[in-house]
């Protein structure tokens, strides 16, 4: 069984140790005896067939990345993005990649940045003056393995971002602002493709949340994958003392 | 003007002289108080309190500075720089002001201008020499209208507080932008955002590494954030990388490239821990150079102090004595003893830093010991997301013993585990003293222990060694 993990935009979006992601999938899947082939695509190169990946990841950029990024995407690239979601590849983008698999990102200042489409979101900057949505994050996940499963993380952003009909959210806000600091909403989840402003290092601290993609990704090729169970002693406390340090904080507000 | 106008007038100024005074006064009570209280560094109260009752307070002492004020601003390095240009203008003769404890906000430097002025608002100083945080930059500039303003270095740092590297870079062109010709910009060449700011400013200088034999091999490490022209948008060309996005790079596309060096270090040797040695080569001259300073980073503010002396008029025959008996700053490669050990104090706060610590440490051939505090206070960064982009998979053969201890402990010990370090080598140890403890107890008689805190973890574990009697107060060292 092999794994094959593209990460776009490596060299572009990466602002906020966003390979942490890449590191724990290949982690989690090798201690199954799963191989795994991690294909880096940077801006300008073409991706290819997109029927031979199982799992796309995408993270977060400042403004000027996002752009170069955005302008990327809007050829051969989204089109493959597009296809491979159709045939029921994951697709995981945390912040400003989150952002650009909606239908476009209207920033501060400039021109809209066209997004691919994935999700049904768009995402709107509420000017330059706006106070940025930063600080610890955590979520009630909504496709969590118990109902009060959570994710952990730590949200930047400036965008607001509001869920049209197709997609619905990847959580509801505990503590923190998600997808907009209004509605609760966390994320959106449309069929195969994830994006979330949860952004760097999100799955190693929500191992659950990596299993549940990473059997996604293998059941496409494979059939149901059962993955037997981890020691992930240091990661739920890892997360465990997230949620604490969340609420603490919250409890200083 | 009349006799009445001209009497009213002395009457407005001598009001102002004594509100001044009053001010300077309340300063000086609060740190008296503070310090009699134990209560701490009494680093910016002080400034707070004179501040308050007079608003432009930092203007006018800056301007009673007979040499001016130097500004130095960064991500990294700046306590350090700051520290050492000050060490070179008193070692020139002069009386510096520096607000050493390392309060860089607007009030810490308010505070060290009222602790060098007397009740009659005469300053015991001829020259400021002030830190200023990077977001701080162009607030404190437009008050104090500096003589020269230092430019070390922008690293993803801190990006919950400030947002965006690009962000504060805006901030520091709009700052120059208000200054004008009478400010002189010295500035990191090697940094393509900080040159990008700098770049065709005038008067300005240059400095930086040049050494291709430094680091051979010309690969970025995931801690870079500078890969981008600012123009162009494709990745420059490196010759040369130093540390994070530093290095000797071009635009392929529109020819940017690094601004010749005005002031280069060349030949570095790094001796670990126990620092380094390099040739300063500026205007003809070439000094040889010796520090205690450990590690790379240190090679760039050492080049950018003498720099900045050099410029200030500061004799080129007293630099290096001054270099070489220059100590570390508070936490900044600070030694100790403890139990019979040599302890290295090396604050890490961010992925660049981090990676330049590691590298340091690691020239010490003994496997490691090292306690690895992280904490997520606001002075440290509350986002701790930046611990996956340092390269800690350079531990992974070396590592003997990680203590992972502070606020995020268990952050660290997830991202340990995926670098790949051996299960059994990492430990965590919610309480700080007994993790100093725990690494002093895995040691070979003399081997030394390597301490690699955050900001306010370095506070905390400072705070201990303290109470040991093994440290002075940050606001003496």
């Amino acid at each position: 069984m092999v794994l094959r993990l593209c990460h776009l935009y490596p060299d572009l979006l990466n602002l906020y140790g966003d390979r942490g992601n890449i590191l724990t999938l290949t982690h989690r899947a090798r201690a199954r005896g799963i191989a795994v082939e991690v294909t880096e695509v940077p801006v300008g190169r073409p991706l290819g067939d997109p029927r031979h990946y199982d799992l796309f990841f995408l993270g977060g950029g400042e403004d000027r990345q996002q752009a170069l990024a955005a302008a990327d995407l809007a050829g051969e690239k989204g089109e493959a993005l597009r296809a491979a979601a159709a045939d029921d590849a994951v697709v995981l983008a945390v912040c400003g990649g989150y952002q650009l698999l909606g239908h476009y990102y209207r920033p501060a200042e400039g021109p809209d940045l066209p997004g691919v489409g994935l999700l049904d979101v768009t995402t709107h900057h509420p000017g330059p003056g706006a106070r940025r949505l930063i600080g610890n994050i955590v979520v009630r996940w909504a496709d969590g393995p118990h109902p009060r499963a959570t994710l952990v993380g730590f949200e930047n952003h400036g965008g607001r971002t509001r869920l049209g009909p197709q997609a619905r959210p990847l959580g509801r806000v505990v503590v923190g602002f998600g997808n907009n600091g209004e509605d609760r909403t966390e994320g959106a989840v449309q069929g195969t493709v994830v994006g979330t402003y949860l952004h760097g290092p999100l799955l190693p601290k929500n191992p659950a949340f990596a299993d549940h993609l990473l059997a996604r990704a293998l059941a496409r090729r494979y059939g149901p994958v059962a993955l037997a169970p981890l020691d992930d002693a240091v990661e739920e406390a890892a997360h465990r003392a997230a949620v604490r340090l969340a609420g603490a904080a919250r409890a200083w507000r | 003007m009349s006799t009445k106008d001209s009497a009213r007038d002395s009457d407005t100024r001598q009001a102002g002289s004594l509100r001044l005074a009053a001010g300077i006064l309340a300063g000086r009570a609060s740190a008296s108080l503070i310090r009699a209280a134990r209560a701490g560094g009494a680093t910016t109260v002080p400034g707070r309190v004179a501040r308050f009752l007079i608003p432009d307070l930092l203007p006018r002492l800056a301007r009673r500075l007979r040499h001016g004020v130097i500004l130095v601003t960064g991500t990294n390095g700046k306590t350090t720089t700051a520290r050492l240009v000050s060490a070179l203008l008193a070692a020139a003769g002069h009386r510096p002001i520096h607000n050493r404890a390392g309060a860089n906000l607007p009030a810490g430097i308010a505070a060290a201008l009222v602790g060098g002025a007397g009740v009659d608002g005469r300053l015991q100083g001829d020259v400021g020499v002030f830190e200023v945080d990077e977001a701080a930059l162009p607030g404190v500039a437009e008050a104090v209208r500096p003589r020269a303003v230092v430019l070390g270095n922008l690293f993803r740092d801190q990006l919950d507080r400030y947002g965006e590297v690009d962000l504060v870079a805006a901030r520091w062109r709009r700052a120059l932008d208000a200054l004008g010709g009478a400010t002189t910009v010295l500035y990191n060449a090697d940094d393509p955002l900080v040159a990008d700011v700098a770049r065709g400013r005038t008067p300005s200088r240059t400095f930086g590494v040049d050494d291709p034999d430094l680091r051979p091999g010309a690969v970025l490490e995931h801690a870079a954030d500078a890969r981008y022209c600012y123009r162009c948008g494709v990745p420059y060309v490196y010759r040369t990388v130093t540390l994070g996005h530093l290095g000797d790079y071009r635009c392929p596309r529109c020819g940017v490239a690094r601004p010749a060096l005005e002031a280069a270090a060349r030949a570095v040797r790094l001796a670990g821990v126990e620092g380094s040695s390099f040739t300063l080569a500026s205007g003809g001259m070439a000094l040889a150079l010796r520090t205690m300073l450990p590690g790379l980073y240190n090679v760039y503010n050492v080049t950018a102090a003498v720099a900045t002396a050099l410029w200030a008029g500061v004799p080129p025959e007293v630099v290096a004595p001054t270099v070489a008996a220059f100590a570390p700053a508070f936490g900044r490669g600070e030694r100790l003893h403890l139990d019979g050990h040599p302890v290295h104090l090396l604050l890490a706060k961010n992925p660049a830093g981090f990676n330049e610590v590691l590298r340091t440490v690691l020239a010490d051939a003994r496997p490691l010991v090292a306690v690895i505090a992280i904490n997520d206070l606001a002075a440290d960064g509350q986002d701790i997301s930046w611990l996956w982009d340092v390269d800690f998979e350079l531990l992974r053969e070396a590592a003997r013993l990680v203590v992972a201890t502070g606020r995020r402990r268990e952050d660290l010990a997830v991202r340990l585990k995926y670098a790949g370090l051996v299960p059994g080598t990492v430990v965590v140890e919610a309480d700080e003293g007994r993790a100093l403890v725990r690494g002093l107890a895995a040691l070979d008689p003399g081997q030394p222990l390597y301490v690699i805190p955050t900001y306010t973890a370095l506070l905390r574990l400072r705070g201990l060694l303290t109470r040991r009697g093994l440290v002075r107060g940050f606001w003496e060292a």
